[in-house]
């Protein structure tokens, strides 16, 4: 029993790292009805960059404010070149757009930085904590826990950003409806700014943690593909929807992955790679709007 | 003067809707085959035929499928390399399992295989649409490069899980060369292309548009959505598995799961965006481009650089080319290059009359 709860806690506390990459893909799409690809090459650029800045020579702080500036930049170049002249087009081809943008991004952030792989310590140990295994008897990582709390700091002040704050009603409003948000005298495109500055805050943060645990390499990126799963079963609009999502995707994976290929004698293996998109399928046909998802009205 | 159309007259429906009714496309059409089928195997060398015209005849066919499915039909997808895999491997294990089938069946029959799988994979387009459609049939993608990966029986229990192609035979005779290769691409290519592009003109491309359109009208007035939305993922997939056969048989010889990853199939998206969504000729001219700009981007690079550039910077610059060039295509022409083509041509109307 022990076993199964230690690959639950950690299924579990992956999964909030899955949240954390899901989580910048719900800003956006809540903001601007923008699905944003690149999410997870923005992961890998803020990560490359904080490496990138520390082999320089600053310091850790002041390197994460430089990087956190780098990102504030990004944001609004992203707003200024792409998503600007591409006002009123339709969703699908804002999409293309971040497809290309997230080339552009990898190309460009190994180009500056290069492409070897790059250890990054956050002084945090990957190792079962010792006071939760004498307490529970289960062996649970610290650096998973760390993250975790990094991950409920983020979602607690993003949630106190977007309910308590001038900014937070802006954003919300044009969330909303963008015409009505224009009409009030919102400006659309500073509440954009402020929102990709956002996703690259959550990117930096995800970068860091994913960073740390798998080395700062191109396969970063590829962690965006973990998270849409976890987007689509909680619902793209949805903050506490990317939270639940992560933690069902990353339970049952983990919990489908041991058991599964235990059963089948190992026959069935490496199947974390298709079966969260499986679950996710399935879900969506009984709920096509995710768990936490606004419900989708059409008319002619 | 040359591209003019006054004097020709139509007399009959027919006539009205021939596939090309002006008479200069017909000749131009005609010509472009005539080059493509003669001239090109006489003029071009090994390296061309087989490492730069082959592929590209290839992608173009797999660009047709995603462009029907995407560009006529409306449903985003990204799992257009999953089903050249299906194909890729269906017509491996065919010709393996029943030896009996000419290859040529082999292919249509692989085509028919993805198609099958790419109706089941369409299934949830019924309840799903856009994004949420997007990254289900990503699902797709990563469970069939799944399957060819760890079920042994696919690969023929291969220990390395790469399968190579049987020697070419089709009636009596035997594809090696590349120029035979070439030409076998060529004419499945023109076949299907052919085919695709009387197939949108057709009811079911017709009803393909309503449903891209706007799906609820077209549910109103008529059109059976489930029917459509299958027959646009059943056919796409077809298109894209016949490319996956015919890049094992005709273009590598040899094939992994992994020659059929997710880089693929953006590699295929970004052709019918570069090229034109909704439109055959932009398939053509959308993998032309994606196929050659890598190798001119080298030649050029080994003509200034002199051999200064690391491969990994090559890499590296070709992905901001690519993601660039992505993002000026959308915002500047959103239609491609088949409407540059289509405004060259309505120029050339009034050729050398500005008005």
């Amino acid at each position: 029993m022990n076993f199964f709860f230690e690959v639950l806690f950690g299924g579990l506390l992956s999964g909030i790292m899955y949240s954390l990459v899901a989580l910048g893909f719900v800003l956006i799409y809540k903001a601007s009805g923008v699905f944003n690809f690149a999410q997870g090459s923005m992961v890998l650029f803020a990560a490359l960059t904080f490496v990138g800045i520390l082999e320089l020579g600053v310091p850790f702080w002041p390197a994460l404010l430089l990087c956190l500036l780098v990102m504030m930049l990004l944001a609004v170049g992203i707003e200024r070149i792409v998503l600007r002249p591409l006002v009123n087009q339709p969703p699908i081809a804002l999409f293309m757009a971040t497809i290309g943008l997230s080339y552009l991004l990898e190309g460009l952030g190994q180009g500056i930085w290069g492409t070897q792989v790059r250890a990054l310590d956050l002084g945090i140990e990957d190792l079962p904590n010792e006071m939760i295994q004498e307490a529970l008897g289960i062996q649970v990582s610290t650096f998973d826990l760390f993250s975790a709390g990094c991950a409920a700091v983020l979602v607690g002040g993003l949630a106190l950003f977007f309910n308590k704050t001038r900014v937070g009603l802006a954003l919300r409003a044009v969330a909303d409806d963008h015409q009505a948000a224009l009409a009030v005298g919102i400006p659309l495109q500073h509440v954009w700014a402020i929102v990709w500055a956002a996703a690259g805050l959550v990117a930096l943060v995800a970068g860091l943690l994913w960073g740390s645990r798998l080395g700062v390499q191109f396969s970063l990126s590829l962690v965006a593909l973990k998270a849409l799963p976890v987007l689509i079963l909680g619902g793209f609009t949805s903050v506490a929807g990317a939270i639940v999502g992560g933690l069902i995707i990353g339970a049952s994976e983990k919990l489908a992955e041991v058991y599964i290929s235990t059963f089948t004698g190992g026959a069935v293996a490496a199947i974390e790679n298709w079966f969260p998109y499986m679950l996710a399928l399935l879900f969506l046909l009984v709920r096509p709007q995710g768990l936490f998802g606004e419900k989708i009205i059409e008319r002619v | 003067m040359l591209y003019r159309e006054s004097g020709q007259f139509k007399t009959s429906y027919r006539a009205d809707q021939a596939i090309f009714p002006i008479r200069q496309d017909r000749i131009a059409i005609m010509a472009l085959l005539a080059v493509v089928f003669i001239l090109v195997p006489i003029v071009a060398d090994e390296y061309w035929l087989g490492s730069i015209l082959t592929p590209l005849l290839v992608l173009s066919l797999a660009a047709i499928g995603l462009n029907i499915l995407t560009g006529y039909a409306g449903q985003l997808s990204l799992g257009t390399a999953g089903f050249m895999a299906v194909g890729a491997f269906a017509a491996y294990n065919l010709n393996l399992r029943v030896p009996e089938l000419p290859l040529i069946v082999d292919f249509l029959l692989a085509g028919v295989f993805a198609a099958l799988v790419g109706m089941v994979f369409g299934l949830p387009s019924l309840r799903i649409k856009g994004f949420y459609l997007a990254v289900a049939t990503l699902a797709a993608q990563f469970f069939i490069e799944w399957v060819f990966t760890h079920v042994g029986w696919f690969t023929n229990y291969s220990s390395s899980g790469v399968i190579s192609a049987p020697p070419m035979v089709i009636m009596g005779v035997t594809v090696d060369s590349a120029v035979e290769k070439y030409l076998l691409t060529l004419v499945m290519v023109a076949v299907l292309a052919l085919a695709a592009k009387n197939m949108v003109r057709s009811r079911i491309g017709r009803s393909w548009m309503a449903v891209r359109d706007k799906d609820v009208s077209a549910e109103v007035i008529g059109i059976p959505l489930l029917a459509t939305k299958l027959s646009a993922f059943g056919i796409s997939s077809f298109y894209c598995g016949v490319a996956g056969a015919l890049w094992t048989y005709c273009y590598l010889g040899t094939v992994e799961p992994a020659a059929f990853d997710l880089s693929r199939s953006f590699q295929v998206l970004f052709m019918i965006i570069i090229g034109g969504v909704g439109s055959i000729l932009g398939s053509f001219l959308g993998a032309g481009f994606i196929v050659l700009l890598p190798i001119l981007l080298n030649n050029i690079a080994a003509m200034i650089g002199h051999g200064t550039l690391q491969a990994d910077t090559m890499a590296n610059l070709e992905h901001i080319i690519f993601g660039g060039l992505i993002i000026f295509f959308l915002i500047v022409e959103p239609h491609g290059l088949a409407r540059l083509w289509q405004i060259a041509k309505e120029k050339l109307r009034l050729w050398p009359f500005p008005y």
